[in-house]
């Protein structure tokens, strides 16, 4: 049950403890955090899920699969070396703190 | 007067409808109905990831909390059974009734069984919501063999599941081609030979008879006059709208194949107190995507969430129009489907634009998209393994682009460049 923070392109945080073995998206998507679209539901097709992980963080997730390293390539806002898809990233105990930043529009 | 919005629905329109009337300010007039016991999920990962995995649990669009926090009012696992137009009210199979400013049907579809079968046969599953995914995951866990009935993409994407777990995979498809309701004679011809690469069995042109039971098992039956034994089948067999509470109570249905709720382009119904959205309903098409005229039933998660995005405004005094560009994807094994506009359909007269197809490869044989036009115009994008050119074929679409085949399947320009 890590805790985890949201940082809306505005500024707006947004902590919560989320449960494990879920998604990012579903955890976030699943407290009403704005910013999160996912429209496919959380299978990597859709690139509405865009975050940017915290540097402190970006070597500690495991790396993109190489379909989420294409979609990535689609979001609206242009990702960056730190840009993930949430719906890709599984919350586990280690994540205890993790930090991503919304980019200010999905679509 | 009553300002209550009654939601009827537990799918992805009725998610996206409270989040947009959240957004609004209006959660605490809501009222969610959902004949299913959880709450609003996530339907896609029921034929992929949580068909494959038993510790895969449902994702909710939003968590039990949020639903308390935007002040909507939700009735789960008691299903709408009546509708009174008159008195404005909706009776609930628990006896609950409960009034409405405005109504919205959000009941969706029931997935198609064959008249031949008792309903309730063991090995016999279809797949629409949780509790046909939680009935299918241990029995596919434990098949030697699947047979699925149906070459669409629900009895594609559960084929490639259990081919992934394991099980010998039958496809049966009556037609002579695989999906022949949602993608081009093209595409389908690439599926069909992945699938078969994969060690898939696609029969197409099955002639199926005499099917035998014993009232607790599908037994056997007769493919192409060759009997087989039934291991366990999946009927992808097609969907049929929840039409019965709108037919009840008067509302204008259309007719056969397009049997949904007819609603305008706002999502109101023939009572402009009662709407309509997603899976359920029979809509103007945009002129944008098809020709002027055309009516259209459409299953896919974009038309679901763009609906109730249009009927949020409806429910607020507004006037929208429903002009949103159809895309749907599809997932099997690790073919990404994703098809972005619409095949041209028959005419009232019943006859279809000629089109032409042009190929744009991507990195690998396994990437790559077919671009159809009728004439100069781009009418519809199919992406295999090929998210960027899905995409910017949308963008392309939306912003009335129709650059030339010529251009648009040379490798070298991105499609991006061309918006």
């Amino acid at each position: 049950m890590p805790d985890i923070t949201l940082i809306e392109a505005d500024g707006t945080e947004h902590g919560f403890e989320a449960p494990d073995g879920v998604s990012v998206m579903q955890a976030a998507t699943g407290f009403g955090v704005p910013g999160i679209l996912a429209d496919c539901g959380g299978q990597a097709s859709c690139g509405t899920c865009h975050v940017f992980v915290d540097p402190a963080w970006a070597d500690r997730l495991p790396p993109p699969e190489p379909h989420e390293r294409l979609v990535l390539e689609t979001t609206a806002v242009p990702a960056t070396p730190t840009s993930r898809l949430s719906c890709q990233i599984r919350l586990s105990p280690a994540l205890q703190g993790l930090v991503l930043r919304l980019p200010d529009r999905q679509v | 007067m009553n300002t209550d919005i009654v939601i009827i629905g537990g799918g992805h329109a009725a998610a996206q409808l409270c989040a947009s009337l959240v957004e609004a300010g209006l959660g605490r007039q809501v009222h969610l109905v959902c004949a299913e016991d959880p709450l609003p999920y996530q339907r896609p990962p029921l034929s992929k990831a949580f068909l494959k995995n038993p510790a895969e649990g449902l994702q909710a669009h939003r968590a039990d909390a949020w639903y308390d926090t935007a002040g909507i009012t939700v009735h789960r696992a008691d299903a709408a059974v009546a509708i009174d137009r008159a008195a404005r009210h909706v009776t609930l199979q628990s006896g609950a009734v409960l009034a409405y400013g405005q109504l919205v049907l959000a009941t969706g579809t029931r997935a198609r069984r064959l008249p031949q079968l008792p309903d309730k046969l063991a090995n016999v599953a279809v797949l629409r919501n949780a509790a046909d995914a939680l009935h299918l995951r241990p029995r596919l866990a434990e098949a030697k063999s699947l047979t699925v009935l149906g070459g669409g993409f629900i009895g594609l994407e559960v084929a490639a599941t259990a081919r992934a777990l394991g099980a010998a995979v039958q496809v049966l498809e009556v037609a002579p081609r695989l999906l022949g309701r949602s993608v081009s004679a093209e595409l389908a011809a690439h599926v069909l030979a992945t699938h078969r690469a994969a060690g898939i069995e696609v029969v197409l042109g099955a002639q199926l008879s005499d099917f035998e039971h014993d009232g607790q098992r599908l037994l056997a039956l007769t493919v192409n006059g060759q009997r087989q034994a039934v291991d366990l089948m999946l009927l992808g067999i097609g969907a049929e709208p929840e039409v019965g509470l709108a037919q009840a109570c008067g509302l204008t249905c259309g007719q056969g194949v397009m049997s949904g709720v007819v609603v305008d382009a706002a999502m109101r119904s023939s009572d402009p107190s009662i709407l309509a959205i997603g899976d359920v309903t029979q809509f103007p098409v945009s002129p944008l995507w098809a020709p002027e005229g055309t009516q259209m039933r459409l299953e896919s998660v974009q038309n679901a969430n763009d609906q109730a995005r249009t009927a949020a405004l409806t429910l607020q005094g507004q006037h929208p129009v429903y002009a949103a560009l159809p895309w749907f994807w599809s997932e099997q094994g690790a073919m990404r489907l994703q098809m972005a506009g619409l095949m041209p359909a028959p005419d009232s007269a019943g006859a279809i634009a000629a089109t032409t197809r042009h190929r744009r490869s991507g990195a690998t044989e396994a990437s790559f998209s077919i671009l159809h036009y009728v004439g100069e115009r781009l009418l519809c994008v199919e992406s295999v393994n090929a998210p960027m050119d899905h995409v910017m074929s949308r963008k392309l679409m939306e912003a009335g682009r129709h650059p030339s085949p010529a251009l648009a399947c040379d490798p070298a320009v991105a499609l991006k460049s061309l918006l």
